[in-house]
């Protein structure tokens, strides 16, 4: 309870630092917050105009795939409120090699890499995101149970969790390699698809983006479980299942970067 | 001063721009495997989004379109709007654009008897013929596998015209890229606005559906902006939807905005030069 408490006054400190950095440059903070509604709206345009030339996608309908995008976007915004930018500047601190001042610290250095900067407008993001989610349900219409919206919160976290690891897994290859400035651009990539229906995958591309990487479960999962699309809890446990998992392996990959890293410099 | 001195000091000048080309290749090769991973870690979207499309025209009546679109032919579109970005993309240069007038690195360029936008451009076309000899492997795989959707340019007219167009969208990314760098001498920060604009150019150039499936009044205000002229009009000509009088309609309108953009980065760049020589740099 101790080491608990120890931490998150350690964190509270981090993120008092962080907003106090965000609010000198105000101006950048609402242009940022501006570029990522754009972006929202440009994702939500997208479905309007395909489903302008159909009612389905499989079984999904339109109002259900803009709770999957809002979902997505929720998701990918508190990711990138609490980890994102951290993950990214990895690179940076091997290369300063402030990485090793951070090693040096009393305090568990993953901890101090992952939460170092706060995104305040990840946050503002997200309760748009949220914003279009309720409107989406109102339309379908859809009135979720308390243990639906529950499940849904577990199962989001689940997919931060995953968010987390995958981008942390691409950002210790910075550790194997000087030019790793492809980390972000791979995640983007790689996350873009968590925001279509899962019923339009099949084959191969479907199970290594469900099983290996399993970007399809993110968001697809937590809104079947919202909306009612869910025959059997498989899904619920395969996403959980697979957040340990990747969680485990990001850990496992950040260990031997590490290893390799302190051997080689000392 | 006689012809033979003329002719010659013009040649002199061209040699520079030729050493910058190679010397750009070089420097870009470094990146080869930076381009690869960017050119296949972008195919996850794009078989993402044929996937989408694919279970769209499923639960279609066979045979039916969407809007000109046979499922071949929506196919054919995303792939020849990843081979056309390859070819004409800004990727890096906008953002170095931007630092070497941030970090006062365009003093030397004032000093030297090179003009800073040619060389740029210069950089820019180095920057595209070596990411393509990198990603023409993946993206040619990834065609043939692809292959019974691909769509074949609807004769010799559509391919010359496209050829034409691809040159014309490259400098007219380049252009624009270079005018928004330009902001640099007024803002610190210049990502939020070119990530801004690269909102609405994702969007309005055709990059996440063919531009012809929206709504027609939407599509006919698009006419009047350069967006489509960025992507969309290139894949339109190859695949014979912009022909004929429509073909050279397209690519005068496509010249010039070429032209328009080419001015606006020549005065942005005179007003920021005179900002900056201002400040003392």
């Amino acid at each position: 309870m101790r080491v608990l408490k120890r931490y998150l006054t350690i964190y509270a400190a981090l993120w008092k630092n962080s907003v106090t950095r965000e609010m000198i440059f105000k101006g950048n903070f609402l242009l940022w917050i501006l570029v990522e509604l754009l972006w929202f709206g440009l994702q939500l345009s997208f479905i309007a105009v395909l489903y302008r030339h159909t009612d389905h996608i499989g079984s999904w309908t339109k109002w259900q795939v803009v709770v999957l995008i809002g979902a997505s976007h929720f998701i990918q915004q508190i990711f990138q409120a609490f980890f994102l930018i951290n993950c990214a500047n990895l690179s940076e601190l091997v290369r300063t090699g402030k990485l090793d001042f951070l090693l040096l610290l009393p305090v568990n250095t993953r901890f101090v890499i992952s939460l170092r900067q706060v995104d305040l407008g990840g946050f503002i993001n997200a309760a748009s995101a949220v914003g279009v989610m309720v409107y989406a349900a109102r339309q379908i219409p859809l009135t979720p149970s308390f243990l639906q919206v529950l499940g849904f919160a577990i199962l989001c976290l689940a997919g931060i969790i995953i968010h987390y690891s995958l981008m942390f897994l691409l950002a210790t290859i910075s550790f194997w390699t000087v030019r790793a400035q492809g980390i972000v651009w791979g995640y983007y990539n790689l996350f873009q698809i968590a925001r279509m229906p899962d019923e339009a995958f099949k084959g191969l591309f479907r199970a290594v983006f469900t099983f290996a990487l399993p970007v399809l479960l993110v968001s697809n999962v937590p809104v079947r479980v919202l909306i009612d699309k869910i025959g059997n809890p498989w899904p619920m446990g395969l996403l959980l299942g697979m957040s340990v998992v990747c969680f485990i392996v990001s850990e496992w990959g950040w260990r031997a970067s590490l290893r390799r890293y302190t051997s080689a410099s000392s | 001063m006689d012809v033979a001195a003329i002719r010659f000091s013009g040649f002199r000048a061209m040699k520079k721009y030729w050493h910058v080309l190679g010397i750009g290749i070089q420097n870009n090769l470094t990146y080869r495997f930076n381009f690869f991973a960017r050119t296949v870690f972008g195919l996850i979207p794009l078989i993402a989004v044929i996937f989408v499309w694919r279970k769209i025209y499923e639960g279609k009546a066979p045979g039916s379109n969407v809007g000109t679109y046979t499922l071949a032919e929506m196919i054919s579109y995303y792939l020849l709007t990843a081979v056309v970005d390859a070819l004409t993309a800004v990727n890096e240069d906008d953002w170095q654009i931007a630092a070497d007038i941030k970090d006062g690195n365009i003093s030397q360029f004032l000093l030297k008897p090179i003009d800073y936008l040619a060389y740029r451009l210069c950089l820019f076309f180095s920057g595209r013929v070596t990411y393509l000899a990198v990603a023409v492997i993946p993206l040619t795989l990834f065609i043939v596998y692809q292959r019974q959707y691909f769509v074949l340019p609807s004769g010799g007219a559509a391919l010359a015209g496209f050829l034409v167009s691809v040159v014309l969208t490259a400098l007219l990314q380049f252009f624009i890229s270079y005018s928004m760098a330009m902001l640099a001498f007024w803002v610190l920060e210049v990502s939020t606005f070119i990530f801004i604009l690269f909102a609405f150019e994702y969007i309005a150039s055709g990059h996440l559906f063919p531009l012809d499936i929206l709504p027609p009044t939407l599509s006919r205000i698009l006419d009047f902006t350069p967006f489509p002229y960025q992507l969309y009009f290139p894949v339109s000509v190859y695949m014979g939807k912009a022909a004929g009088t429509e073909l050279l309609r397209g690519l005068l309108i496509q010249g010039m905005w070429v032209v328009l953009a080419y001015i606006l980065a020549r005065l942005a760049w005179a007003r920021g030069i005179r900002k900056y020589s201002a400040v003392g740099g």
